[in-house]
């Protein structure tokens, strides 16, 4: 199958505290905490947009990849919180890298499992031959409407990956369980999205993600320890630990793609960011697993292998930009934000 | 309200930095200039597109505190001249930094961001804007 | 080429003038400069009108025919040419109009500036005033027009030590010169604290460093100097009309911490009228921020590169100085109606030649200057004149 020939990851810079915001509603902080095992989360700052993101993540992807931008001939933008409803976010991301005209594009929208949508259309663009090089991104500035339990976790980040024949990373398999389950949605024109509380759990997140995990391992006849590592979709910092607890995977597995606890949850960029934190510290040889989860609902899974080439390839080191931050207020993130009208 | 196309032309310089060279002397100039002031006669029809390396030092700066309707909201904001690499200076705002660390002599390197939107309904532009040197 | 006199002046009161409109502003700087000079309507042969954006601020082009039926001229039907240059319209006019005379087109010709600046929002002005800039390159990133000149400000204070007192002393001198002034926006006197203490505008300029909007307008009456004599027994002769220009943007040019097309205006204008710097006993500058004042002193000649700042500070621009600027209050205090400015300062100057300026006159003022600057220096005119 195709492999991920590179990878470009960006968080703004900025930082909220869990405490910051539950001390604005007069919540308990180690309740949200413990309860989320979220701390922090990235906050964009105020012109930043899941255009900007996406595209400050393709330019990272494009620049250690050392390919042509001209040679992409598909770019897809995963987002839920793309700055138009109508007008794509690709374009502007195209543009940018400079890999206009000769080329396809668009947005899409499956809840926080868009961007890996788009690396599965990459993959079939890849191997059939009508593309050489496909670029998919999974970015966003989350919503989340002040004072709603979301706020805690909804952030802002991306991770843009280039698929082509060879790479870094062969992709072994990808397959995808989808259902029609409204856990989380946002309707049109509004600002901010509703959820099904704790209907989010079981007969969602972990009935997706579980579904492709296990269908995946099934299809490649693989069980959990054959993958060193397992990235898991965040929503926060517990599901992705107790999905994989329950799927068989042992903590050290996750550990390494576990951004959300420190950025919270970049949606369509969660799972993406983690794969890249992975890629970031993985040898050749070693076996991946990663499982996004969209709300509505579905999940993709992948099985990745690590290539010799990865060697020689500039690793980003996302962890150590995520050390690069700014610890903002709840005024000043609600500025960042142009919550103010 | 201004019609989209002014904006949309101006796309590949203000996403990418894309200058002109003058064919004649080798002289890069940004924003993009139609004839080069040293050549003049002799830099028609030769001034070549030119990508600058997006790096550059801030020459003087200044911290907007009462801006124009379009960017409301958006002060305190920095301003600054700034020489690129390659000689020529352009006008940005600086992000990502915390004002009062911000300095003459500051490496930058440009990045892409919102500047203004035509109110809530218009389209949003994007340009570039600089932060500090990662270097 | 004739010798061109300037045979009459007026002017409105400046400030915010909320009961008056752009029509009436005109209508009373050319009655009062018709009157000062003592012809009648049918002797002028064409007018010059500095506006830079009626436009943008009131809704309004069209301004030379505008101008004419306010005058009640139309019958003559003489022509009537609006002329633009940002902040500089004023003084281009001026220039247009004394090449007109000076040429042998026309002998009376009427020299006007108006803006009207009240009529939009605070934020919509400052919008206005930033089309003065390079809208496409420096506007639309967020530069605004006292930020720009903010730059200048940091560039000289970081080459040259300059500081914010000595920047605050350009205001302090032109609101107390404007506290003799009449017609000057601001009557009120400041000390260097309420300066430094005003909010920030564009660091490192506050508030009171800056010129205000103001609603106003000026006129003046050229014509041929052997002409001049049949009107008047005090003629105030140009010596010497100088334009220069450079780029539209600040970071186009060559220089951050002077206004380069003001030194090659001033040039220009020394050669014209064979002056020297120190042959001038008074001037007129475009002081729409402090730092303005501190690069136009600097770049007229009066002082060293650098030592305006400390020049101003020690008094030596005062109106008892060796080289009294801005009498009038400058734009600072006595206001700053972009489009008329330029032809305020030559009502100044002509007030300060003719012995008229009262409390604020000059002791022997023989020889005057005017120094206006289109946005940030893209455009700058000098005019020198002389009482004969």
């Amino acid at each position: 199958m195709a492999a991920i020939v590179g990878y470009g990851a960006y968080v703004p810079k900025y930082r909220i505290k869990a405490e910051e915001i539950a001390r604005m509603w007069g919540k308990e902080p180690s309740s949200i905490t413990s309860g989320l095992n979220v701390f922090e989360k990235s906050v964009p700052s105020i012109d930043e947009d899941t255009a900007t993101i996406s595209v400050e993540a393709a330019r990272r992807a494009v620049k250690s990849s050392k390919i042509d931008a001209k040679e992409i001939g598909a770019i897809y933008v995963g987002s839920e919180s793309h700055p138009y409803a109508v007008k794509p976010t690709a374009t502007i991301v195209a543009e940018a890298i400079e890999a206009t005209p000769d080329m396809t594009a668009a947005d899409y929208e499956f809840a926080c499992k868009a961007g890996t949508a788009g690396m599965q259309n990459c993959i079939a663009l890849v191997e059939t031959g009508m593309i050489k090089y496909g670029m998919a991104i999974g970015a966003d500035v989350a919503q989340a409407a002040p004072g709603d339990a979301l706020e805690y976790a909804a952030a802002a980040g991306g991770a843009a990956f280039i698929i082509g024949k060879e790479g870094i990373a062969r992709i072994n398999a990808t397959v995808s369980f989808t259902t029609d389950t409204p856990d989380f949605w946002r309707r049109e024109g509004q600002p901010y999205p509703g959820h099904g509380e704790r209907f989010t759990g079981e007969p969602a997140y972990f009935r997706h993600v579980m579904g492709a995990a296990k269908m995946l391992m099934e299809k490649m006849g693989t069980s959990p320890s054959d993958y060193d590592y397992a990235v898991f979709h965040q929503p926060n910092g517990k599901f992705p630990l107790r999905v994989a607890k329950k799927l068989g995977f042992e903590k050290k597995q996750v550990e390494d793609g576990l951004l959300c606890p420190i950025i919270g949850n970049t949606y369509s960029g969660s799972t993406m960011l983690g794969l890249a934190a992975v890629l970031d510290v993985a040898k050749p040889g070693q076996r991946i697993l990663a499982v996004s989860y969209g709300s509505g609902a579905g999940s993709d899974a992948f099985d990745i292998t690590v290539e010799d080439a990865i060697e020689g390839y500039p690793r980003q080191g996302i962890r150590k930009m995520l050390e690069e931050k700014v610890y903002v207020d709840y005024a000043t993130y609600m500025k960042f934000r142009r919550e103010f009208k | 309200m201004m019609g989209v196309a002014r904006y949309w032309r101006e796309i590949p310089v203000r996403y990418n930095l894309i200058g002109k060279k003058c064919g004649v002397c080798g002289k890069v100039y940004f924003p993009p200039r139609n004839i080069c002031p040293t050549c003049r006669r002799k830099s028609i029809g030769k001034m070549e597109d030119y990508k600058l390396s997006g790096k550059g030092i801030v020459e003087t700066y200044t911290i907007i505190h009462t801006p124009p309707p379009e960017f409301d909201g958006k002060a305190p904001y920095a301003v600054a001249i700034i020489k690129m690499e390659e000689g020529c200076h352009l006008t940005a705002q600086i992000v990502d930094c915390p004002l009062d660390e911000i300095h003459v002599g500051m490496k930058v390197e440009a990045c892409l961001r919102r500047i203004q939107e035509d109110g809530k309904r218009g389209a949003i532009y994007y340009g570039y804007k600089f932060k500090k040197a990662e270097d | 080429m004739r010798e061109v006199a300037v045979i009459g002046i007026g002017m409105t009161e400046f400030g915010e003038l909320w009961n008056r409109s752009f029509r009436d502003l005109v209508a009373e700087a050319g009655m009062h400069a018709i009157l000062d000079a003592g012809i009648e309507g049918d002797e002028i042969d064409a007018m010059y009108i500095g506006g830079m954006s009626s436009g943008r601020f009131i809704g309004q082009e069209h301004v030379g025919s505008l101008a004419v039926e306010v005058a009640g001229l139309e019958d003559l039907h003489i022509p009537s040419i609006r002329v633009e240059a940002a902040c500089a319209s004023g003084g281009v006019a001026m220039h247009q109009g004394y090449l007109a005379v000076a040429s042998g087109m026309y002998d009376i010709v009427v020299v006007g500036g108006a803006e009207k600046m009240t009529d939009v929002v605070g934020a919509e002005a400052t919008n206005i005033l930033a089309s003065a800039a390079d809208r496409e390159w420096e506007s639309f990133f967020g530069a605004t027009f006292p930020g720009l000149y903010a730059m200048m400000a940091r560039y000289h204070m970081k080459k040259y030590g300059t500081t914010p007192e000595q920047l605050a002393s350009v205001a302090v001198k032109n609101h107390y010169n404007g506290s003799l002034n009449p017609k000057a926006q601001f009557k009120r006197r400041i000390s260097i604290e309420d300066v430094l203490r005003s909010p920030m505008v564009a660091e490192p300029l506050h508030l009171l460093d800056c010129s205000p909007i103001t609603d106003g307008a000026a006129a003046t009456i050229l014509a041929p100097l052997d002409i001049a004599k049949k009107y008047t027994d005090k003629i105030v002769k140009i010596r010497a009309s100088a334009l220069a220009t450079d780029t539209l943007s600040l970071h186009g040019r060559k220089s951050f911490d002077s206004v380069p097309a003001a030194y090659h205006a001033a040039q220009r204008a020394y050669k014209m009228a064979d002056l020297q710097p120190k042959d001038i006993d008074l001037a007129e500058v475009h002081d729409c921020f402090t730092i303005a004042e501190i690069m136009a002193i600097e770049d007229l000649g009066f002082f060293e590169r650098g030592e305006g700042g400390k020049a101003t500070e020690e008094g030596r621009t005062a109106i008892d100085g060796e080289i009294p600027i801005n009498t009038s209050g400058g734009l600072k205090s006595k206001g700053h109606p972009v489009g008329a400015t330029g032809v305020a300062q030559i009502n100044e100057i002509v007030m300060q030649l003719r012995g008229e300026a009262g409390e604020r006159q000059v002791k022997d003022a023989r020889i005057g200057l005017t120094h206006n600057v289109g946005g940030s220096g893209g455009t700058a005119v000098v005019h020198i004149l002389e009482v004969i």
